[in-house]
């Protein structure tokens, strides 16, 4: 299978000006060298606390930032130079789902009207209307949602009219920004499975950016961690969880509290000392040395190449052969079964 | 007698004139030293009852009903003053955003300082000596120096430490977190919840954690209250409700989460339609529009809440649907 979409050797940085001249007197290193493709039909997250570079890096993707370097390859065609016009064909292909349903859909329009508008924009050939309904109902909404606005809906609903709005196109890729993050949930459940089931239906591609790891490991096939702008370790989901070699994933897998008791008794917690370092002064060397548990002098000097492992499986570290641990036993037992 | 017990507490909105119950017929106990969590989802009544407890709730939120004992005193009728001296004193709160909790025009010290000196009554060099041991206990290195700052000089995480310190400058017996790490990194949440269980058991501090979050539930409560619809459905030793919920909602919600401790190709099983909104009146059982079991009488009458749960078909363990 050949690549959907391409993101190489992207890095994304923001000047900061000050004074009456905006002179830059430094900028943010948003996103730094990274390279990722996506296989048509398949689910890959973007996983990483604040501050990242996982959202600039999904905007970028979007044609929303441009990068400072390298380039977006979508279906074979580099996309990051396109402007204007050029860009409205890679626009159909390509949606979006973001994390708020109510600060992304214009409250002064019921749903009909939002969905009605962006087949009319793209110059959609066909009834308006039957595909506005078929949206609703494939995002398990009545017709009669179409005549409702933004605030008389749930959460949950505002979100499938996010989706529909997103699906409206036929795209191939659909970036979800932390689209089920704000949800309930009873109903982040259900929009887990409604995503899921669509691209199951439509062949689709998500780039799924989210902090939850359950939920990203849940919905994507692979995944890439991300810390202050780098890919720290990348590989399938059950390569990830069964054997996180890069020590950032290690300590975030373990972070997140299983909702069991036993299990959560029977396990020993180590936790990151420290902050996330700023993104506008990154530490030198290997970014995540200054929280590192087994960081050593070379860490702070030189960058760590993302190495191979095997399989789709890479890391970023300079102890990728000692440090081999797995984690959990239960997640261990659970990826073998 | 346990530090507080909480009996048939019923708040309502009043708006135009029209009275909603937020929450509905509330009982429960915490006692001294125990943490016990609160879950639920949006509208489920979790935060305004423990607003109700700390006598916080907004002009337009009234206690209509119930008994609210802390160390066997009625706290409704406190006045107002005696329930100010309580509060920090004897019981305390972290909010979820400390941010909007904490003055931004205020230096850090200066507001650790005032709580101290207005509730252990210690002249300001005690008070500032104090506010400096508490920085420190709550992991804020270089505290002597991070006094002088102001709250936008302080990361989400730092500025939670700072709320705990607060809340704790008095030693209350309780403290109340409402989703203290809802808006924090997963990597400083799990900082932030280990230096408040090791700090609650330092101190014997009894706390009461509201949470959305049923991993968060699993590692650091003992206790566990499931909200609903302005009610508690299910309440319990945590352990014995994750193995074998009774209530369908707390079922549907262990199943509803995508778990890292099992196979990822597990289908979700969510709970259909929407939480309960206060403002739309459901007859019977709160829950009966979503619950797989319901039957006609769940449509008609409220179940009663007997031995840890209110439903009328409770599950047992033939019931129960295989996790």
């Amino acid at each position: 299978m050949t690549a959907l979409l391409r993101i190489d050797d992207v890095s994304v940085h923001f000047p900061i000006r000050k004074g009456l001249l905006q002179k830059q007197v430094g900028e943010v290193r948003a996103v730094e060298g990274v390279t990722l493709s996506l296989k048509r039909g398949e689910a890959f997250g973007l996983v990483g606390e604040s501050g990242c570079g996982k959202t600039t890096l999904a905007r970028t993707v979007l044609r929303l930032v441009d990068p400072t370097s390298g380039a977006i390859w979508f279906d074979g065609t580099n996309v990051s130079g396109l402007r204007g016009k050029a860009l409205a064909p890679y626009r159909k292909q390509v949606a979006a789902i973001f994390q708020d349903p109510f600060s992304s859909l214009n409250p002064r329009m019921t749903s009909g009207q939002i969905l009605s508008e962006v087949l009319h924009v793209h110059a959609f050939d066909g009834s308006i209307p039957d595909r506005v309904s078929e949206l609703l109902s494939l995002c398990g909404l009545a017709p009669r949602f179409a005549d409702l606005y933004p605030h008389e809906m749930s959460g949950g609903q505002r979100q499938r009219v996010g989706i529909a709005r997103a699906l409206a196109l036929d795209p191939e890729l659909i970036v979800c920004d932390e689209a089920v993050s704000a949800l309930d949930v009873s109903i982040q459940a259900q929009i887990i499975n409604l995503l899921e089931e669509l691209r199951v239906k439509f062949g689709l591609t998500y780039l799924f950016i989210g902090h939850d790891l359950s939920v990203v490991r849940h919905l994507c096939d692979r995944l890439a961690v991300m810390y202050l702008g780098r890919i720290m370790e990348t590989g399938t989901s059950d390569e990830i969880f069964s054997s996180p070699r890069h020590p950032y994933t290690q300590a975030l897998i373990d972070a997140v509290p299983a909702p069991d008791p036993d299990g959560e008794d029977a396990r020993e917690h180590v936790n990151l000392a420290g902050e996330i370092p700023s993104p506008l002064d990154p530490p030198s060397g290997c970014v995540f040395h200054t929280r590192c548990p087994i960081a050593f002098s070379k860490c702070a000097t030189d960058v760590p190449p993302l190495q191979r492992l095997g399989g789709h499986h890479a890391a970023s570290c300079f102890a990728i052969d000692q440090n081999k641990k797995t984690t959990d036993p239960k997640i261990r037992n659970a990826q073998s079964q | 007698m346990p530090l507080l017990d909480t009996q048939n507490l019923t708040v309502s909105l009043t708006q135009d004139g029209i009275e909603t119950p937020l929450v509905r017929d509330v009982s429960f106990s915490v006692e001294r030293g125990e943490t016990l969590a609160i879950v639920g989802e949006s509208g489920s009544g979790k935060s305004v009852s423990s607003l109700a407890i700390m006598g916080l709730l907004a002009k337009a939120l009234q206690i209509q009903s119930g008994r609210i004992l802390f160390e066997g005193r009625d706290l409704r009728h406190l006045d107002d003053e005696a329930l100010r001296q309580m509060r920090g004193r004897d019981m305390s709160m972290v909010f979820q955003e400390p941010m909007t909790s904490l003055n931004p025009v205020r230096s850090i010290g200066s507001q650790i300082i005032e709580s101290i000196e207005e509730n252990l009554g210690f002249s300001r060099s005690d008070a500032r000596a104090r506010a400096i041991d508490l920085l420190k206990e709550v992991g804020v290195a270089d505290a002597e120096r991070r006094l002088k700052q102001y709250p936008h000089h302080f990361s989400g995480g730092m500025r939670q430490r700072v709320m705990i310190a607060i809340a704790l400058a008095a030693e209350p017996k309780l403290i109340i977190a409402d989703e203290p790490t809802t808006a924090l990194d997963v990597t400083i949440q799990a900082q932030i919840l280990d230096l408040m269980a090791r700090i609650c058991k330092d101190h014997g501090t009894a706390l009461i954690l509201i949470t959305h979050n049923l991993g968060i539930v699993a590692r650091y409560a003992q206790r566990v209250n499931v909200m609903y619809g302005g009610r508690i459905v299910e309440s319990g030793n945590a352990r014995a409700i994750y193995n074998a919920p009774r209530h369908p909602y707390s079922e549907g919600l262990l199943q509803s989460v995508p778990r890292l401790d099992q196979d990822r190709s597990i289908p979700l099983k969510p709970i259909q339609g929407s939480p309960a909104d206060p403002f739309t009146s459901i007859s019977g059982c709160r829950f009966h529009p979503r619950c797989p079991y319901a039957a006609d009488i769940c449509k008609q009458e409220v179940p009663p809440f007997t031995a840890g749960v209110a439903c009328h078909f409770p599950l047992t363990a033939d019931t129960l649907e295989p996790a």
